[in-house]
């Protein structure tokens, strides 16, 4: 096996449960409250931290600035790259571009459409769809591009990457099956761990676990941080894939306003004991509430 | 078929404010068969034309006419009124037979009265859908007959996307998820290999990324050019 590229390979490979977190990028150029609140909270206890790449076809800065900038302040990033947004051409280029910048981690995903942002307007790409985009990578870690010579040869590069690759799954879909199936394509094509959508059902996740055993790659389960029980019906009614139970519901209900937040980290980490056994770390996406993070651990790790 | 709308009546009018003498020219093929764009149609918009023009303070002379198709140079010896003694023509046919029409006729300008929208087929009454995008590489074969390019709001090719909410898109919740139909007609056929299959990037050189495509059937295209001399 080759030597790990990144330091969240390392952690995975060397088995511990691992811990990611995520930021988004702002809409303009203030970007330093985001910087400090990584640094803040999630340096040192996360083993890499995801930058969003125009998250739900909303317009903000791009993911690969922010990556450069977790990378200055010493932590470890994970570039998002949507599909969406980029035709073959741009994508490579900014794998190569990310690589020179220092950038390890990448995960590639298909991309919230664009009529669901704030610029329906706009031409949804999709010329690669992710299945393709792992394959790119592989292709320019390889030393070649997916362009042909006049010869009918693969063009050569001048020098060639190397990432860590991700991708996603939502395991608790209504209809798991083409998920499954999807998510072995990706694995054929290249991607190295998962991330999986938000999970509140351990009995679905390990189900799902349990079908994707033959696949042998790492999964990171996905948490997302339900600040309220408006939120989480939200997420029933118009998440795919995502079943927030009633206990959870419940909880948040009884929850006073001052409380709810513990309760919040509380039911994290109450999940990510229920599926710590069954899968190789958590994913964690408190929506700018970052500095639960350390508590969320110690509550996963309690 | 193709599918056309008919452009909202303001536009249309805007779009004839500097002329006096229309003509509203409808085509007898699929526009007549969506029943939007034929003789029918014709007829009617150029009245409302007129009664639009009259409100306004305008006088307006709209005449109607109709052929067989737009977009064959043969069926223009068939119109009743001849384009040149109009100010305008408001062809009602698809983009093609617009087009077209203005290559025959240089010196006359031809508007669009229509909306050009999609490749459809008549689901119900009234009721036509958006079927092929005629991406010039067929993938129906290994799709259970279900269109991914069209069926799919991504028009992704390896399979689904993570947005599919209780089998519908994400972008329309009116909308079944394409790749979950094409997952369950090859599950009942037996195929579902053809979804574990990965499929290479697409050519976009065979869809619309190398200018205009154009089908040359040589056999025909020979013997007619003979045939002229
Ligand atoms: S694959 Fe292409 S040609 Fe076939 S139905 Fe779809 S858009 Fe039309
Ligand atoms: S939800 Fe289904 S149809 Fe919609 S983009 Fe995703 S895979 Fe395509």
């Amino acid at each position: 096996m080759s030597e790990p590229v990144s330091k969240l390979e390392s952690a995975l490979r060397a088995g511990t449960f691992v811990f990611t977190g995520e930021i988004g990028p702002p809409k303009g150029t203030h970007i330093e409250p985001v910087i400090h609140e990584a640094v803040a909270s999630l340096k040192g206890r996360c083993a890499a931290v995801n930058v969003t790449d125009i998250q739900t076809a909303v317009m903000r800065a791009s993911s690969v600035a922010g990556c450069k900038l977790l990378l200055d302040a010493g932590v470890e990033p994970v570039l998002q790259m949507v599909c969406r947004d980029r035709n073959r051409l741009a994508l490579q280029s900014d794998l190569l571009g990310a690589h020179i910048l220092g950038i390890r981690n990448v995960l590639a995903l298909t991309g919230d459409h664009t009529t669901l942002g704030d610029h329906p307007q706009s031409m949804p790409v999709y010329d690669l769809d992710s299945v393709g985009l792992l394959e790119a990578i592989v292709r320019l870690e390889s030393g070649t591009d997916m362009g042909r010579d006049m010869k009918g040869n693969p063009n050569q590069l001048d020098g060639s990457p190397r990432f860590f690759k991700g991708c996603c799954v939502t395991p608790c879909a209504e209809v798991v099956d083409p998920q499954i199936i999807k998510l072995e394509k990706k694995v054929a094509a290249g991607a190295q761990f998962v991330q999986t959508q938000a999970v509140y059902d351990p009995a679905a996740f390990e189900a799902f676990m349990r079908n994707v055993e033959s696949l042998k790659v790492p999964v990171l389960v996905g948490i997302v941080m339900l600040k309220s029980a408006a939120m989480a019906k939200y997420m029933n009614r118009s998440v795919p894939g995502v079943v927030v139970p009633e206990w959870i519901i419940t909880r948040l209900t009884e929850a006073s306003k001052e409380d709810r937040q513990k309760v919040s980290i509380e039911i994290c980490g109450q999940l990510i004991r229920q599926m710590k056994s069954c899968c190789q770390g958590a994913h964690l996406m408190t929506l700018g509430w970052d500095h639960c993070v350390p508590e969320i651990i110690a509550a996963a790790e309690a | 078929m193709i599918v056309a709308e008919r452009k909202p009546m303001d536009e249309i009018v805007a779009m004839l404010a500097p002329h006096r003498k229309v003509l509203v020219l409808g085509c007898g093929g699929c526009v007549t068969v969506c029943l939007t764009g034929g003789e029918k149609q014709a007829e009617l918009l150029a009245g409302q034309l007129r009664l639009a023009a009259r409100q306004a303070g305008r006088t307006l002379e709209a005449a109607f006419d109709c052929i067989t198709r737009q977009c064959e140079r043969e069926f223009f010896d068939n119109l009743t009124e001849d384009p040149r003694t109009y100010d305008a023509v408001l062809s009602i046919a698809c983009g093609a037979g617009v087009q077209y029409m203005s290559e025959l006729y240089p010196e006359v300008p031809i508007l669009p009265g229509m909306n050009t929208t999609f490749l459809a087929s008549n689901v119900a009454g009234g009721v036509w859908e958006e079927y092929c995008r005629g991406c010039g590489d067929c993938v129906l074969a290994w799709t259970g007959g279900i269109c991914p390019i069209t069926q799919c709001s991504k028009s992704l090719i390896n399979g689904t996307c993570g947005g599919t909410n209780n089998g519908k898109c994400e972008v329309n919740p009116e909308m079944e998820c394409g790749w979950l139909r094409i997952y369950e007609r090859l599950k009942a056929l037996g195929q579902l290999d053809n979804y574990r299959t990965l499929r290479a990037a697409r050519d976009h050189r065979k869809d619309r990324g190398g200018g205009v495509r154009r089908l040359v059937l040589k056999d025909m295209a020979e013997s007619q050019e003979s045939g002229n001399e």
